[in-house]
C-alpha cells in the first residue's frame, strides 16, 4: 500500500507543476499541449485511486476529445496570447489566496484518506456493493448504477450534450453558410 | 491514520486555486477556458479521493473479494468529465464567433472596442 500512496503523492507534485507551467506559458499552442499531459496525468491517478471507468473517460474525453477541440479553435484563432508590458495584478492573488486559505481551513474537518469506516462509505454504498449483482446482474457496479438505477439521469446527461450540440451548431453553423453565401455573391 | 489525507487535499486545493487565478488573471479566452477545466479536474480528484478505501478493490463484483472502493463517486465523476467536455466546446464555440465578430480573443482589447463588455 506504501507503493500505492507514493505513486498518488508523485502523480499529485506532477500535476501541480503542470498547473505552474501552464499559468506562465505564453504560446497557446504548447499550453494546449501542456493541458493534454495534465488530462492524461489525472487519469493516471484515477487509476491508482481505484476508479477505473473514471481513468478510461479522462483519458479518451478528458485528453482526448477537449485537447482536439481546442486545437481546432488555435487553428482558427492563433497560437499567440498577446504579450502584455503591464504591472503585476494583485486583485486576483488576493481573492485566490484568500478562497485557498479558507479551504485549507475547511479541510481539516474532512475525515481521513482511505479508511473504510469513513462515513461516505458506510451509508448508501454497501447497498449497492450488495444488492446490484442480484438485481441488475452487471459485475460492474459503477456500469449497473449509471445504466439501470440512475438510466434517468444519464437520459439527463444526454440531454445536456445534446443540448451544447445544437448550442455549438448555431454558434458556428451559421457562420459557415455566410461564408457559402458570401462566396457566391462574390463569384457573380 | 497517516498524514496522507491532509496532503492529497492540499494540493487539490493548490491545483483548483491554480485554474482560479488562470480564469480570473488571463486575458486570453483559451487560457481561460483551459484553467476551468484544471478547476474542474481538481474537484473530481476530491470526489474520487473520498471514495478511495485504502486496499479496496476497483467496483468490478469479483469472486473472494469484500473491500472495495465506493462506486457512487465514479458515476458522479463519469458524468462530470462529460458535461464538463460539453461546456468545454460551447465556450470554444463562443471563442471562435467572438474572433470573427471582434478580431481578436483578448480581454483587454474585446474592453477598449467595446466598454459595456
Amino acid at each position: 500500500m506504501m507503493l500505492a500512496h507514493l505513486i498518488d503523492i508523485f502523480l499529485l507534485v506532477f500535476l501541480a507543476v503542470i498547473s505552474v507551467a501552464l499559468l506562465r506559458i505564453k504560446d497557446l499552442l504548447t499550453a494546449v499541449m501542456i493541458f493534454g499531459i495534465y488530462s492524461l496525468t489525472s487519469a493516471s491517478l484515477f487509476m491508482v485511486l481505484a476508479a477505473a471507468d473514471v481513468a478510461f473517460t479522462e483519458a479518451a474525453v478528458g485528453a482526448g476529445i477537449s485537447i482536439i477541440l481546442m486545437l481546432a479553435t488555435l487553428a482558427i484563432t492563433g497560437r499567440e496570447e498577446k504579450i502584455v508590458e503591464r504591472k503585476f495584478k494583485l486583485l486576483p492573488l488576493i481573492i485566490v489566496s484568500i478562497t485557498g486559505a479558507t479551504l485549507l481551513y475547511g479541510i481539516r474537518d474532512l475525515p481521513p484518506f482511505g479508511v473504510a469506516s469513513n462515513p461516505a462509505q458506510v451509508h448508501v454504498a454497501p447497498r449497492y456493493i450488495e444488492q446490484s449483482a442480484v438485481e441488475t446482474d452487471i459485475p460492474n457496479i459503477v456500469t449497473s448504477v449509471l445504466a439501470s438505477y440512475r438510466g434517468f439521469d444519464t437520459l439527463g446527461e444526454v440531454v445536456v450534450i445534446f443540448t451544447a450540440g445544437i448550442g455549438v451548431a448555431l454558434l458556428i453553423g451559421r457562420r459557415r453558410r455566410l461564408l457559402t453565401a458570401k462566396e457566391a455573391s462574390r463569384h457573380e | 491514520m497517516s498524514g496522507l489525507g491532509i496532503w492529497n487535499y492540499v494540493i487539490f486545493i493548490f491545483l483548483m486555486m491554480a485554474g482560479l487565478y488562470m480564469m480570473i488573471s488571463s486575458s486570453n479566452l483559451i487560457k481561460k477556458i483551459i484553467g476551468l477545466n484544471v478547476f474542474q479536474t481538481s474537484v473530481f480528484f476530491m470526489y474520487i479521493s473520498f471514495g478511495y478505501v485504502e486496499g479496496g478493490a476497483g467496483p468490478v463484483l469479483t469472486e473472494g473479494v469484500t473491500l472495495y472502493t465506493n462506486p457512487l463517486p465514479h458515476v458522479l465523476i463519469l458524468t462530470a468529465i462529460v458535461v464538463g467536455v460539453a461546456t468545454t466546446a460551447v465556450g470554444l464555440a463562443l471563442t471562435i464567433r467572438i474572433k470573427e465578430s471582434f478580431g481578436s480573443i483578448e480581454e483587454d482589447d474585446l474592453h477598449k472596442m467595446d466598454p459595456s463588455i
